[in-house]
């Protein structure tokens, strides 16, 4: 069953992006029993992140219309997984782990590093929209702590210079 | 006498990840010769092993699938790859040094228990480990392992497909787990019905951590009993241990399931950073009860762990020197579990921030005696009112710091700060070279 007004709010995407959505969520759907599409919702959203940058409620919707299920059902993850941003973040996404085995080789300085170098609290975004910065939980590399994601990027032993290089480097 | 090793013994060598590889040293043997065998005899294989689930519970497989309800089908498997658990780093290099291990072991799980669709929930964050694996079971589909007909030549289908989740600590809960795969926020479900009755979509499913699988085929080729008796008692086989902290030396150790804690940390990981002084172990997780440096001296067997008073869980240690600040590791470790609850039963959603407030108070200088009683009973009205084990495994590490190390929890009070000060998470130096498997990292 597909919701009778979706497209109020996802006629405002553009046309060529919601195209390349649902080519991409056709593939996905393959993986899933036909009669259980709403089982993808999690990388429906994801893909709506790629595509759209963040699940914004429109994109929210935009899944929920193509999986065939309420929209507070899409709201419903993209808010409960920390990895959905439902409001725009930077260009470059900054995640320093500061659990116990990485804090116990230096995590934790890592971050307040980066929190003083770019003036920034954890969630935060640069002024010029370059880098979005926060602490995050457990990234199960404790045997090469300390770790960091970059983009969903692993970087692990991290030292203070290379962090440095690391994030200098984002553009 | 060498050892045996099941897991890791094909780990850093060039294209280990890669079908060709995986078949020139033996792989998928286990399933040509289960092909021609009676599916209940893999069952009862996996009975006599003794193997136990390494997820953390350490409950035996054999068992678990004996609890499918005989005529309901379709049946599902999934495998849960969400390794979140603080301390826990080893299903990532079973999948980035030996994906089709992992493929093998679906496929005979699936062909022991007749099932025909299975699910690899991968945790979201690895986006390295989660290609990896579809790259392997692209290349398995391609020649035919699994697909229309097993190895090409039986008469049994089979689906594997990979579900990245996106972050959150509760989808390892199994039924939080089915929850997300079923495309919804991950609550964990009342049991029971447990998953092997109802499960996916309402159907039987049995879940099995990444590890448990990746053994199947070792089991199937070298028989239950040979996995038995590497082993002790009621748990077979070898482990994945994963240390880290302060050691010379983290990594990932491929032991018997009994071997010494003590040895572990004190030859294997090569001792304390700069010969200082072993002050605590966390030897299962965040979430085991942590022991005091005159409490290692233990078998990491489960029903041993158990007895000493913590858990073997996810088989994850963390070390902790004598520099280490106690009340500072455990706040970090109650902010893990106020920022993981999902918010669905009281006890736990309360109770964890709660928690964390009462301990980060205490670490800065501003608590006092009556919050360390006041920890104590809010630990205490979490453990066992919640659905799932998060609130259990929020109380654990909580009552058992206050145990073992309740004078330092009363020293912050008395001198209304951290005696260690900001350097509280110890002498910190560079990050040593890991041992993952044999391999340098």
């Amino acid at each position: 069953m597909t919701n009778s007004r979706p497209s109020a709010a996802v006629d405002e995407l553009p046309r060529e992006k919601v195209e390349h959505f649902d080519r991409d969520l056709a593939e996905i759907l393959k993986r899933y029993p036909p009669d259980r599409k709403e089982a993808a919702m999690i990388p429906a959203l994801r893909i709506g992140q790629e595509i759209f940058g963040h699940v914004s409620a429109a994109v929210q919707r935009l899944a929920a219309d193509r999986l065939g299920v309420p929209p507070a059902r899409a709201e419903e993850v993209a808010t409960f997984y920390v990895m959905f941003h439902t409001e725009p973040i930077g260009r470059h996404l900054v995640e320093v782990c500061t659990n116990v085995s990485c804090c116990l080789t230096g995590g934790e300085r890592i971050f307040e590093h980066l929190k003083r170098k770019l003036e920034l609290a954890s969630g935060g975004t640069t002024r010029d929209g370059r880098i979005t910065l926060r602490e995050v939980e457990c990234l199960g590399s404790c045997g090469t702590a300390p770790a960091m994601l970059v983009d969903e990027e692993m970087h692990e032993r991290v030292t203070l210079d290379q962090v440095d290089g690391i994030v200098g480097g984002l553009k | 006498m060498s050892e045996t090793l099941i897991l890791t013994r094909r780990w850093g060598r060039p294209g280990s990840a890669k079908l060709e590889s995986y078949r020139a040293d033996g792989g998928y043997r286990a399933l040509d010769k289960a092909l021609g065998l009676d599916p209940a005899a893999i069952v009862d294989e996996v009975k006599k092993s003794n193997l136990r689930g390494r997820g953390g519970a350490g409950f035996a497989t054999g068992l678990k699938w004996t609890f499918l309800p005989k005529d309901v089908r379709p049946r599902y498997l999934t495998v849960n790859a969400d390794e979140s658990e603080p301390g826990t780093f080893k299903d990532r290099y079973i999948i980035e040094h030996d994906p089709h291990m992992l493929i093998e072991g679906i496929a005979l799980t699936c062909y022991a228990l007749d099932i025909h669709l299975a699910y690899v929930y991968i945790r979201g964050e690895f986006a390295k480990q989660a290609r990896i694996l579809e790259q392997a079971l692209a290349e398995a589909r391609a020649a035919g392992v699994i697909g229309p007909r097993l190895l090409g030549k039986k008469d049994f289908a089979l689906d594997v497909f990979v579900h990245r989740g996106a972050g959150a600590y509760i989808c390892g809960e199994e039924s939080a787990l089915l929850e997300s795969l079923e495309g919804k926020k991950g609550y964990p479900r009342l049991k029971p019905p447990f998953p092997a009755v109802v499960g996916l979509w309402g159907k039987p499913t049995i879940i099995n951590n990444v590890e448990t699988i990746a053994n199947i085929p070792w089991i199937v080729e070298h028989g239950g009993e040979a996995f038995a008796a590497l082993g002790v008692g009621k748990s077979g086989g070898t482990r994945l241990f994963g240390v880290s902290g302060h050691v010379n030396q983290p990594g990932v150790y491929e032991k018997p399931v009994h071997y010494s804690l003590k040895k572990l940390i004190f030859e294997d990981a090569g001792g304390i950073v700069g010969g200082r002084k072993l002050k605590a172990v966390i030897p299962g997780g965040s979430s085991a009860p942590v022991l005091a440096a005159s409490e290692i001296d233990i078998s990491l067997e489960f029903d041993a762990v158990k007895a000493a008073g913590s858990m073997s869980g996810s088989g994850g240690v963390i070390v902790f020197d004598e520099s280490a600040c106690m009340v500072r590791a455990l706040a970090r470790i109650a902010k893990f579990y106020a920022e993981e609850s999902c918010g669905q039963c009281t006890p736990c959603r309360e109770g964890t921030s709660w928690m964390e407030g009462i301990i980060e108070k205490l670490e800065h200088g501003h608590g006092t005696a009556a919050d360390v009683a006041r920890l104590e009973q809010v630990a205490g009205n979490i453990a066992g009112q919640t659905i799932c084990a998060l609130g259990d495994a929020a109380a654990m590490p909580v009552q058992s710091f206050l145990k073992k190390f309740k004078a330092e929890f009363l020293q912050h009070a008395e001198l209304r700060r951290c005696p260690v000060g900001e350097h509280g998470w110890g002498l910190e130096q560079a990050s040593r070279a890991a041992l993952v498997g044999g391999v340098r990292y």
